[in-house]
């Protein structure tokens, strides 16, 4: 069966995402981002017998209770009823600023990406912001952005209840500092190492002098995986679900 | 109050700023082409709070002068390739914003305020380029604390689609009410509707917590579909593939146009 499979490289980056997001109340989730999505669902899955995890997850229906039109996801921020959010960036530096608008000289762009979105005061206002992007090169992981979307971290007399706390990419899980600020390496994803992290990474980390490996999901939790969080997704991520599937047929074949 | 989409399309003039919805909250997209059409130039259109199709389309076909918004983008089908070349090239002036400062500019005007605070933003180079947001220290404090002041924004114009309307003018909008900021602050808001429904909206209770009333509203067209390809909430959804050969048409000015001269209709391009 395909609950027999080992795991994917995505379905260990989903259960990194939901051990980031322990003993949340509420997570919210950005349009177009499936794999925050299903880490989010995979909290929920995880907690169901103790407690019960609140979702946001924009572009889904069944899993979207606002009624006040999109700003509402805005409001229930500043708040202070949203514990965890995610964001990527076309580019992101080693004191966590993150570039959703361009690369290049502004407003002239050599390239030119949708925009900065919401990131501009929900970094400021969700205590836990999760970076995510699964591309790890030099280009995405700079030393310093063009454009400063959202900074890493603020002066003390800005009002600043929110930040990040943790880089996850296709190669590895990062934590971040805002007192230093930088990011200290935490694991590295199956295959990586920390010299090929290095190579791929603009800026400077810390790390242990011994890097551990990124967590596989365990048995119980692919089964939740491929059960119920696969069927979930399904509604706001076809795409994405069905690709899910189609790889773990594929890997069953090989086995 | 009930026409088409063309004489709501006679009234829109050059210069004009005209606002438009998120993709997924009834993008009127039923009034690009007529506008286009017109050969309407120097718009300057305002995200509420992101844009997509229908400001790649403007902007392609020539008719805007500068976009204020927080992101513009075709979502699943990727980057907007006629708003990042204009870009690119310097042919439109863009305004970058965040989603909830563009909220808060509309809310300011809503309540005919002069200005709406925000939090976050210092620090970003969006508050950097933005000379029209002011920061100040906030005067209930008792240290400082500096506050940013989005100014209200009044578009002479407010355009979208809903899923229906009765004959009165009022407008069902649900659970979508960035829509009706928009409206309040817009001097005029023109929609197209899926449906014309025959009893008066504000009637029964359950429909009457979602309209908008026709007091905001200057002009209804029906326009059956009229968010195609996007997706009408609770009603359609999304063409993905059409927004996807669009993308791909697009991706060069020559494609760009003749995407647009070969599909003249929705049923042409869904063939």
């Amino acid at each position: 069966m395909m609950s027999d499979a080992p795991a994917l490289p995505s379905e260990t980056l989903i259960t990194a995402i939901a051990a980031l997001l322990a003993d949340v109340r509420h997570v919210a989730v950005g349009a177009s981002s499936p794999m925050p999505a299903a880490g989010a669902m995979l909290r929920q899955a995880l907690d169901e017998q103790t407690r019960h995890v609140r979702l946001s997850i924009l572009g889904s229906v069944a899993h979207n209770f606002f009624t006040n039109g999109s700003g509402e996801l805005f409001d229930c921020a500043g708040q202070g009823r949203i514990d965890a959010f995610f964001l990527g960036g076309g580019q992101i530096d080693g004191q966590a600023n993150v570039n959703l608008v361009g690369a290049g000289d502004y407003p002239q762009s050599k390239v030119r990406w949708p925009g900065s979105f919401g990131s501009a005061y929900l970094y400021f206002v969700v205590p836990r912001v999760i970076l995510f992007r699964e591309e790890h090169s030099p280009r995405v992981m700079v030393e310093q952005v063009d454009f400063i979307s959202a900074p890493g971290v603020s002066p003390p007399d800005v009002y600043r209840p929110g930040g990040p706390v943790a880089l996850l990419t296709g190669k590895a899980l990062f934590s971040f500092d805002k007192t230093r600020p930088g990011f200290t390496l935490v694991s590295v994803h199956p295959g990586e190492t920390l010299e090929t992290i290095r190579d791929a990474t603009g800026f400077d980390f810390d790390h242990p002098d011994v890097v551990p490996q990124t967590p596989a999901p365990d048995a119980a939790t692919l089964a939740l995986l491929r059960g119920p969080v696969l069927d979930k997704l399904q509604e706001t991520y076809p795409a994405f679900a069905e690709n899910w599937r189609r790889d773990l047929a594929a890997q069953t074949q090989h086995c | 109050m009930l026409t088409n989409v063309d004489s709501l399309v006679d009234r829109l003039r050059d210069g004009m700023r005209i606002a438009v919805p998120v993709d997924y909250a009834g993008v009127a997209m039923a009034f690009t082409r007529p506008m286009i059409a017109r050969g309407l130039r120097d718009l300057d259109l305002v995200c509420v709070p992101t844009g997509g199709l229908q400001v790649d389309q403007l902007i392609g076909a020539g008719c805007v002068r500068s976009v204020e918004t927080s992101a513009v983008s075709l979502g699943e089908a990727g980057g907007a390739p006629r708003f990042n070349a204009a870009v690119k090239e310097g042919r439109i002036r863009v305004i970058d914003a965040t989603c909830p400062a563009v909220h808060a500019g509309l809310i300011a005007a809503q309540k005919g305020s002069p200005f709406f605070p925000m939090r976050g933003l210092i620090g970003t180079d969006v508050l950097r380029n933005r000379p029209d947001w002011k920061v100040i220290d906030n005067p209930f404090a008792d240290q400082g604390d500096p506050v940013v002041l989005i100014p209200a924004i009044k578009p002479d114009v407010a355009i979208f689609h809903a899923p229906m309307a009765d004959r009165a003018g009022n407008v069902w909008i649900g659970r979508r009410r960035e829509l009706a900021p928009m409206a309040y602050a817009a001097t005029d808001t023109y929609v197209t509707v899926d449906r014309i429904v025959d009893d008066n909206l504000l009637a029964d209770e359950t429909t009457a917590a979602g309209v908008l009333p026709a007091l905001y509203v200057s002009g209804i067209a029906h326009v059956p579909q009229g968010a195609w390809p996007y997706g009408l909430w609770g009603v359609y959804p999304a063409d993905t593939d059409a927004l996807k050969r669009y993308a791909a048409a697009a991706r060069t000015q020559e494609g760009f146009d003749a995407y647009m001269a070969a599909t003249e209709t929705r049923k042409e391009v869904r063939a």
